[in-house]
Formats: C-alpha cells, structure tokens, sequence
C-alpha cells in the first residue's frame, strides 16, 4: 500500500464552481459563518429584547404600549403588523440556520473522533460543550417561551391577547416559570459569551490587538443581557412587578 | 593489478585503473558549465513523459529533483521511508545557505565563493564542480525566494545576510535558526504540487533495499513498503539517489534516527564507486552525552562561539562546579593555542583542540566529555539582554535538553558527527560509474573536497537538485533511448527481490540474544574511537581487525521479533546496520590507506610541527573512488587525479 | 526511576487495540522520552516480545515526526515536540499513559504510528506557489516588509506534527491549514493564487474528514512551535475574502 499521498483526482473547487451559496454552505467554514451572522443576528435582538423588557418596571401602561408599537413598527410605511412578521421570519430563519448548521457540524465533529481518549483531561472542550447543550436548552426554551407569551397555548393562568403585562406577571409567579427562564437565561449569557468573541474569528475580525477588547465586549454583552432578562423573574419574585 | 602487500594482515585492497571525470569539458572554469549544458544532448519535450525516472530521497536535493524533473514533464517515481516526504533530515539545518549575490558589496563574487569552498575543502574536491556551485548559487536564491521561502529581511523589504563559518563576506541567507526547513519546504511543496498534478507518483514509508541492473544499466529498485513490509520492484529509466550521508554508522550523531547508507551502499555493492569514505565532518558545538541512554547528539549553532569562550579546568579530574574554579585555573585552551583565532578556528580544529583536552583527563559533565562554552564575560560585557537576543533560542534549546541555564552557568559542549563529505562518486554530470545511476546532495561526494564549510550543504543539494541534475539527465537519456521494457519477470529483477528477501529472513531466523541497536552502538563506539576525530595507523588497523569479528557475531546473535509482512521497525534497524557494518570497514580502510592529514581526516602521524593537520599533495592529491569486490574481501582502489589550474593548494595555518 | 506504563498497543489498522502495561525501571531524568521508549523497546525485544512502534526521527524538535499523547496531552506536559520531553517532567513512581493520535482522518498503523498523509493531501491541494524551476526573477526584485516577512515565517514554522489535530475534541486541522494559507498568502509571490488555495486547502481539510472549529484553543495549546490562534481567525477571513472574489 505505502500511504496514498495523492489527492483523488477531482476537480478544485475554483474549477468546479458551484454557487456561491453552495459552496458556503458545503463548507464548514462556510456553515461556521452562517451561524456567526445568525448568532450575530440574534444577540442584537435579544439587545433589543431586554431594552424592551425593562419597561415592565415602569407599569404596565407603558409595557403594554409597548407590546403594541411592536405590532404598528414601521407604520405607517408597513401594514399593520408586517414589520413584527417581518422579524419573526429573520428571527425564525437565523434560529433554525444557526440550529441545522450546530447539528451539521456537532455530528461531523463528532464523527472525526471517533475513538476517545483513554487518559482524559477534564479541562477539554469547556467551549465546545458549553456551546451545544447550552444550544439545546435555548432551543427547547424558545419553543416553550413562544407558547407561553406569545400563543399563550401553554400559559399558566388565563392568557390575555394584548395584555402582556399581565402574561409576564402570571409565568414568573409560578416556580417553574421562574426556573426555566432563569435556567435558560443562565445558558444564554455562556452562550453569547462564547458565541460573540466565536463570531468573530469567525468572520476574520479577531486578531491580537483586538482580542482584548472583543473578550471584554463578549463578558460585558453576556452579563447585561443575562442581568437585564433576569430581573423581570426576579423583580415579579420580590414584587416590584406586581 | 598490484596488491598493496604493507596491509595485508588487517585489510588487502588492490588498486586499479585511475579514474577520471570525463564529463566536464575543457576551457576556462567559468564557461565550462555553459558549454556543457550546450554540449548535452536533449529529450524533446513530447518524448518525455515516455521516460520514468526513479529518485530515491525527499530532502532538499531529492525533493528539488523531484519536481524539477516532473516540471519538465519527465514521469518520476520517488521514494522516501519517512511518513511524508516533508520530514527528510535537511529540515534540521539551521545556519542558513551561502549564495554569491554580493548584496552587501563586500567583496564577494562566483570566483571568491569558489576559491573559499575549494580552499574550505582542503584542496581535495574538484575544481569544474565546485565553480558551478558557486555559479548556481545565485539562482538557488531567486527561486527559494519565488517559491515563498521566508528568508530573513531587513527594514526595506530586501534580503538580510550575515557572515557564517569565518568567512570574510557576508554571504549567508537565512530564516531564523530554521533555515534547512524553511527550504526544505519550499521543495517539498514543488513536489506536491507535482504529485497532485499527477506528474509525480510518491511512495511514502517505502525503503529502498536494491538496486536492479540490466545490461550494465541502472534500470529499477527494489524496494520494501514498510506498512505491510511488501518487497516490490520499481523500474525506470534512471535511478536518482538523494538518500543522504552515512553519518549514522557512528551510532551518535546529529543525523536523524532512521537516516542511513543502504541506499547507496547497495549501489556500491552493485558497481558503483564510493568515494573518499573517510572524509567526515566533526561539528564541535554539539550537547555533550548526558549518559548511555544517549540516541542521538544535538547540534548548536556555531555562531554561539562568536562570543562564548572554551575552556577547561587546569587540573585533571577537577570536578568542582564551574563556579567555584577561579579564574587563574581555568585554561582557554583555544585562545592559548590560537592566539589569533581564539574561539573561532575552523570546526575541524576546534573539535581536535576539545578531544585533546578531555582525553587529558580535562573534561567536564558526566563522563569528561565535555568542555565549557562560557557566556559570563559576554554578558558582563553585552548585557544579558543582548546576550538573549542574540542567542536565545539556542538558550532555550540547551536547557529543554541538559535543564541547566546557560545564564547562570556555563554551557557543556562536544564535539560530534554531522556530516559526511564522501559518498559515491559521480562525474560532473552527477552520474556514478553504473550507467544511469545518478547521486546529488551529501550522497555523492562531489563538491566538498576533504572539509564542508558552514552553509555550503543546502546550497549543494539545492543546485544539484533545482539546477544540475535536471540538465545532465537529459543527456544520458537522449543517448540511451531503452530498447525493451523490463518488469519483474527479468531475472535480474527477481534476482534482486530474491537477495533482498533472504537477507531480511535471514535476519528474522538467528533470533539470537543483541537487539539491533547494541550492535549499533558497538560499530558506533569502535568507528568513533578510531575513525574519529583523530585516526591512527595503529587504531584503524585495530578497528579493521574488530569489524569482521563484530560481522560474524552479528549473523549470529542479533535478535529480530516479528515477522517481515508488518510494519517491523526493528528489522529496519537490522537491515542498516547490515550495510553500516561493511561501510564502516570501507571507512577506516580508506583512512587507513590516506597516509595525511586533510580537511576532516586528521591522521596523527602526520601533522605540522605546531599540531596543524599535514597535507601531503605529492601523494595524495587524488580522490580515492573504492570498487565493491565482495563482502570482507579487498576492494579495488581508483584514483581521480586532482589538479588545480586556479586555486592553489597552500597549507592551512590558524595559530 | 520507576515508572509505569501504560501503552497502546494495535498489532495493526484492522485489529482492536488495547491499553497494556509496563514497568520500566532504571530511568534517568536525563532520557528524553523517547529514549525512555528505547529502554522499554530494548527489553521487549530481549524477552522476546515486539517492541513499541513509534514515530521519531530527528530527535530535536523540527521534523515532525514524534507524535505521542502522553497522559492525555499531545506530545506530553511541556509546549515542544515529544522528542524534546525530558524525564525530569515527571516523577519517581508516575503511571504515564501513552497514547496515539486519535482522529478519523490519521488512522492507527500500528501501535502509537498513524497515518498523517492526509496533511500531504491538504497541501497538495494547494500549499504551493507555482513558481517551475529557472522561471524565478531576481529575489531583490519584489521587496517583502519586513513585518510580512516575519509573519509569514511565524506561520512556516510549522512542522506537520499533527498535535493540533490530536488535541482538538473535533479532530480538526484548522490550525495546519491555516499556518500554510497565511504563510504564502501574505506574501507577494503567493498573492496570485492567493483565493484558490485557501478554498482548495479548504475543501481538501473537509474531504478529508478532519472535523470543524469550535474555537476550543486547544490546538494552539498543543502547537509545539507556537502557531497562534489567530491564525484560524486570519484563514477564515481568507476564505471570506476568496469565497465573495472568485468568479464561479
């Protein structure tokens, strides 16, 4: 046998020219980028979100004024309603991009090494595993977040359409509520932590002299978004929402 | 054919017809190269791919070969045993690679860097050769340079050199400490680039064993897979030998584990002429042994003796710490000696000067092997951090491997073995005395007389490799058109793989009680001790009595686990030293027969008054290209005249 | 010293392998490890037993060649390559598990010997500069900045050891790939080939089955020539750079 050092002979990928499109997404690089700019793309949602979220302190008048701009964003340019629908779709789009590329990638991954160690470290792969449970939990937490604010299908008291203030202040009175969305919150700061300074490299914006200033962008976005969520649960806890 | 009666008890030889380098045309040295590649008949270029050529080596003169030869369309087959032809051991040279571009407007020229490696070469190397390397010299430059080697460079963008080996120019390019790899790369990168184009059939962890001749040509080899331990045969054309030097016969060296001579020690046995296999190189600023354990000897940078001074303890068997000897009772031996050189003589003598004092009983570090290479005074003076700008790395080198702090106490070093000057002979079209048997790089012998000087190895295998071979090979195949295929059904073929196979099962049947690196080590020691930095009449009549003795017992006792179908390292091993063990006598036969002292060879019977090797031109000015008779019996001698129509010989005077 | 080893041990690719243990007395702290492996292999060889295959070559540090996992750490505790490892990093009475390579694209030979040919492979697909023998122009010809110089170096460093593959939880070979593609790349001399090497490296890396980036830092952890990570995040702009500009 000797060791074949030679490539099969196909043709490069310049000669082949597949679509742009394609070729990203055949890629690994190309899907780690998809899910830098979708990741991207919802940390500055979830900025948004929380911004929003804060309003809960100052009553429910203005919380729920706010519910309603939402649906009138962009009036009176859009429809009544199209600028929400128009984020809900972005929103949907990246989440499940950011979702299959995760799976993609964990399972070639995983498919690379496919025997273990014997002598393991404890140290390996803090990132990586942090990354794909913390992945999972987010998922499952939209999916059970959606039900309960926004269909309301799951809430637990009587889920009034355009009385979210009311909604808010009903999940976070019972202790499940309070633990799933802590819980989550808590994997969503990892998440982000990791996952910006990750987008970065990723898209080739990492280098020595910034890396300093990207890790501090990284801590400094996880620990207000994770602070900023949380206190809505906590502040309905102790009261200050009632 | 006359016997040489003097040596009959340890070692006949016999001498022969002298030989002579038909190939270099005549006519002023610096048109000769011009005229040949002129005189040289050509393939044309639709005619190529017709022709297979087999190269044999991945290092920088197989490597540039290589790809070379597949640029110009020729189907080549190469070998190499490590895992990627990335790992040949070029890739450790460190101090970089000499050119006579004369960046520096400091004198240099093509004739200045002749005169220097003829003269380096202690007159023992042949002057049409060595004047087209230093010609080649340049191009080597500019194409390492368009292949994306990362040489040193200054502020403006332009090439940095610096001066090595006491030359007087500053001559030397380089990257870092890390100049044989960064080279060796941009080769083997050609050479990719021509296996995936397909030009360029590789076979990696495949050994070559044998060389197939057919009507007096070099037409295949026979080689062995070393994953499924398959022997195989592979024809062409030409056979390309890039495998090397033999410094490995000395068990310790600062060549690779695995490198070796069985490549061209099996073309030796099959006509070709090994030539001058005494002529080694001793590099004297090596790591001493910590101990038997010992595999291999690292090498430091000779530039280190730029600013360390060497020294000893006056008194013998002194084992203070080198702290707590005083000034007064330490002896600088070199700078006693060689009031004007100091620290800085040529390696040879600087290696002599460190065995001299440690066989005194002088020497310091386990086994008194060892002398120190002290940096105080350079830092009282420099500054430390000067000192660690400057010499850092190699710093850090020395304390990952003895744990001492070169800072704080003085380095221990020794002299060893790193390069091989002799290999088989070649005429100036690089072709052996075997028709289409072809050697480049350290394995032929060609362009370094007696003596390599520092940066000069690179640049031969590199203008052997890119440059000469790739225009001389042409003309035997335009003039050698083969008339049949041959396959393995030739019965030179088969006659071959039948050798092969019963020496490896012969190895695998003794199962006796000594591992293949006991006898190693043992060749090693005996060979260093005798055929070492200094030889003796007396001492190499010694070691060719012990040789055949080490032989016999070897057949006898060596012990092999396995089988020959598997990966099998250790009858790898075995299959070497199969071959060192008549090399080794090769080796000291030929000192034995070089009555002077010359470049490497420094025989103690004959030196100046003031200990200074001797050269004996009336007698010796001649390279000694030995044919293969049979195993233990006399080999033949040949006698390539040397003359000198530009450069002098003049004797070597440092004091 | 005494030591403890425990080793693995694979007759060859098809068959299981298995850890097995070894006592190795009489160990100095002077031995690099592999010289330690050398002791061992002697022994085995006089009982009649076959010998540890391993790779090793030049024993300093610059071919490659070694490539041990050794308690769970390419190429064992200190930053440098296994040939450069002391025995002084270890102690009296230390159990060291010795290991190979683990990943799917440099499958096990024998023993602690894998096959790496796959980063022949990566090269090969375009970690070159075409520049055909005798077609070079003068080498003063095209001024290189000093600071491209030295960056390109910092990345040609790399030897092909495969620690990075080894170390990384995905087996990936992102750190290999990118020390060729930014050593050529920021050079001159490579810039016209500059977009397809870096996607036919990197289509190359993914056929070969090395996993993706998680950006662990694991490889870079392990590199024992100090292959930044930055390099990774260097290559991936590389890629985006290539992947907008060339024409398909």
């Amino acid at each position: 046998m000797a060791l074949t050092t030679r490539p099969e002979q196909r043709p490069t990928q310049a000669e082949r020219r597949p679509s742009i499109a394609l070729s990203f997404w055949q890629s690994t690089l190309g899907k780690k980028i998809v899910m830098g700019v979708t990741g991207l793309i919802m940390i500055g949602y979830l900025c948004v979100h929380m911004l929003g979220n804060t309003k809960i302190f100052f009553g429910p008048e203005e919380f729920n004024a706010y519910g309603h701009w939402l649906r009138v964003m962009g009036a009176p340019v859009l429809h009544h309603q199209w600028g929400l629908w128009i984020a809900r779709v972005v929103l949907l789009a990246s989440v499940i991009l950011h979702g299959v590329s995760a799976y993609q990638l964990s399972r070639r991954d995983i498919k690379a090494r496919p025997q273990k160690y014997v002598h393991t470290k404890p140290r390996m792969s803090y990132a990586t595993r942090t990354m794909r449970w913390g992945g999972v939990i987010l998922g499952l937490f939209i999916v059970w977040h959606v039900l309960d604010l926004t269909t309301g299908t799951t809430h637990s008291g009587g889920f009034q359409e355009g009385h979210p203030y009311q909604n808010v202040v009903d999940t976070f009175s019972t202790w499940y509520g309070n633990v799933i969305y802590i819980v989550a919150m808590l994997a969503m700061g990892l998440h982000v932590r990791h996952g910006f300074w990750s987008a970065a490299q990723t898209l080739g914006a990492g280098n020595r002299t910034r890396d300093r200033a990207l890790k501090a962008i990284a801590n400094a976005l996880a620990i207000v978004l994770t602070v900023g969520f949380i206190s809505v649960p906590v502040g309905v806890m102790t009261g200050v929402v009632s | 054919m006359p016997s040489y009666s003097e040596y009959t008890e340890y070692a006949e030889y016999t001498v022969g017809e002298p030989i002579k380098d038909e190939r270099a045309p005549a006519g002023p040295v610096n048109e000769r190269w011009d005229t040949r590649r002129f005189e040289a008949k050509l393939v044309n270029p639709a005619n190529r791919r017709k022709h297979t050529i087999i190269v044999v080596g991945t290092g920088l003169a197989g490597g540039a070969a290589g790809a070379t030869l597949a640029e110009q369309g020729y189907h080549v087959v190469q070998f190499c045993y490590q895992d990627s032809p990335r790992r040949a051991h070029s890739i450790a040279a460190q101090g970089g690679i000499n050119a006579a571009k004369n960046y520096r407007n400091d004198g240099d020229s093509i004739h200045r860097l002749f005169y220097d490696t003829v003269k380096g070469g202690d007159f023992r190397a042949r002057e049409s050769n060595v004047h087209r390397l230093a010609q080649i010299s340049v191009e080597i430059i500019d194409q390492c340079v368009a292949q994306g080697v990362p040489f040193a460079r200054e502020y403006g963008g332009l090439l940095d050199t610096r001066s090595f080996g006491g030359v007087q120019v500053s001559r030397t390019f380089y990257a870092r400490g890390q100049t044989g790899q960064q080279l060796l790369l941009g080769a083997y990168q050609a050479l990719s680039r021509q296996i995936a184009a397909g030009n360029v059939e590789m076979h990696a962890r495949t050994e070559m064993l044998d060389l197939i001749m057919v009507d007096g040509r070099a037409r295949g080899i026979v080689a062995r897979d070393l994953v499924t331990g398959e022997i195989s045969t592979y024809f062409a054309d030409a056979v390309v030998l890039a495998s090397g030097g033999y410094g490995n016969v000395f068990y310790l060296s600062t060549n690779a584990m695995n490198s070796n001579a069985t490549a061209i020690w099996r073309a030796h046995r099959r006509g070709a002429y090994f030539a001058n296999p005494c002529f080694t190189q001793i590099h004297p600023t090596c790591i001493p042994r910590s101990g038997d354990h010992q595999s291999k000897l690292t090498l430091m940078s000779e530039s280190l003796r730029n600013d360390g001074r060497i020294w000893v303890p006056k008194a013998k068997g002194d084992t203070r710490p080198a702290a707590e000897i005083p000034e007064e009772e330490r002896d600088y031996y070199l700078e006693r000696i060689y009031p004007s050189f100091g620290n800085l003589v040529p390696r040879d003598i600087a290696s002599r000067a460190a065995k001299n004092v440690c066989d005194e009983g002088r020497g310091v570090g386990p086994g008194g092997q060892g002398v120190y290479l002290d940096f105080a005074d350079a830092i009282a003076r420099m500054g430390r951090k000067a000192v660690e700008e400057k010499y850092g790395n190699l710093f850090d080198m020395y304390e990952r491997i003895t744990a001492e702090n070169p800072y704080e106490v003085p380095m221990r070093i020794y002299p060893a073995i790193h390069y091989t000057m002799g290999g088989l002979w070649v005429d100036y079209d690089l072709q052996t005395t075997v028709p289409g048997l072809f050697a480049i790089g350290e394995a032929n012998f060609s362009d370094h007389g007696a003596n390599r000087l520092g940066a000069s190895a690179l640049m031969q295998g590199l203008a052997d490799g890119y440059f000469v071979l790739p225009s001389t090979i042409n003309d035997y195949l335009a003039r050698n058109p083969h008339k049949d295929e041959v396959d393995a059904s030739h019965p030179a073929a088969v006659e071959a793989v039948r050798e092969t196979e019963d020496r490896l099962t012969r190895l695998l049947a003794v199962d006796g009680d000594r591992t293949p690196d006991s006898f190693h080590r043992e060749i090693g020691e005996l060979v260093w001790e005798f055929c070492g930095m200094a030889r003796t009449d007396e001492g190499l009549r010694k070691a060719l009595d012990r040789l055949p003795q080490i032989r016999e017992e070897f057949w006898r006792r060596i012990k092999v686990p396995g089988t020959g179908e598997e990966f099998n390292q250790s009858l790898e091993k075995a299959n070497r030293i199969v071959d060192y063990l008549e090399l080794a006598e090769l080796m000291c036969l030929d000192a034995l027969h070089r009555a002077e002292s010359c470049g490497g060879h420094f025989r103690e019977e004959s030196q100046t008054p003031d200990g200074e090797a001797a050269r004996e031109d009336e007698e010796f000015s001649y390279a000694a290209a030995w044919e293969f008779t049979d195993t233990g019996a006399a080999p033949v001698l040949h006698k390539e005249q040397l003359t000198f129509e530009y450069v002098h010989p003049t004797q070597r005077s440092y004091a | 010293m005494k030591l403890t080893l425990r080793v693995w041990r694979q007759q060859n690719a098809d068959s299981p392998g298995a850890m097995a243990t070894y006592q190795v007395d009489d160990v100095s702290q002077d031995m690099s490890f592999l010289e330690m492996l050398d002791v061992l292999n002697e022994e085995l060889i006089l009982k009649g037993e076959e010998p540890v295959a391993f790779d090793h070559d030049c024993r300093e540090g610059i071919c490659g060649a070694c490539s041990l996992v050794i308690n769970g750490d390419a190429h064992g505790p200190e930053r440098t390559t296994t040939c450069q490892l002391h025995m002084r990093s270890f102690q009296d009475g230390d159990t060291i598990d010795i290991e190979p390579w683990r990943a799917a694209a440099f499958p096990v030979i024998k023993d602690l010997v894998v096959d790496r040919s796959a980063f022949d492979r990566v090269i090969q697909a375009g970690g070159y500069i075409t520049a055909p023998t005798g077609s070079a122009p003068e080498a003063h010809a095209t001024p290189v900045p000093k600071a491209d110089a030295d960056y390109a170096f910092e990345h040609a460093e790399c030897i092909g050891c495969g620690a990075c593959v080894a170390a990384c939880p995905n087996g990936a070979a992102m750190l290999f790939t990118s020390a060729k593609v930014n050593h050529l790349n920021v050079l001159p001399q490579g810039s016209p080939e500059r977009e397809t090497r870096v996607l036919d490296m990197v289509s190359q890396m993914d056929a070969e089955g090395f996993g993706g980036c998680t950006l662990t830092g694991e490889c870079a952890t392990a590199c024992p020539k100090g292959i930044p990570l930055f390099s990774i995040t260097a290559m991936n702009k590389e890629w985006l750079r290539a992947s907008r500009k060339v024409k398909r």
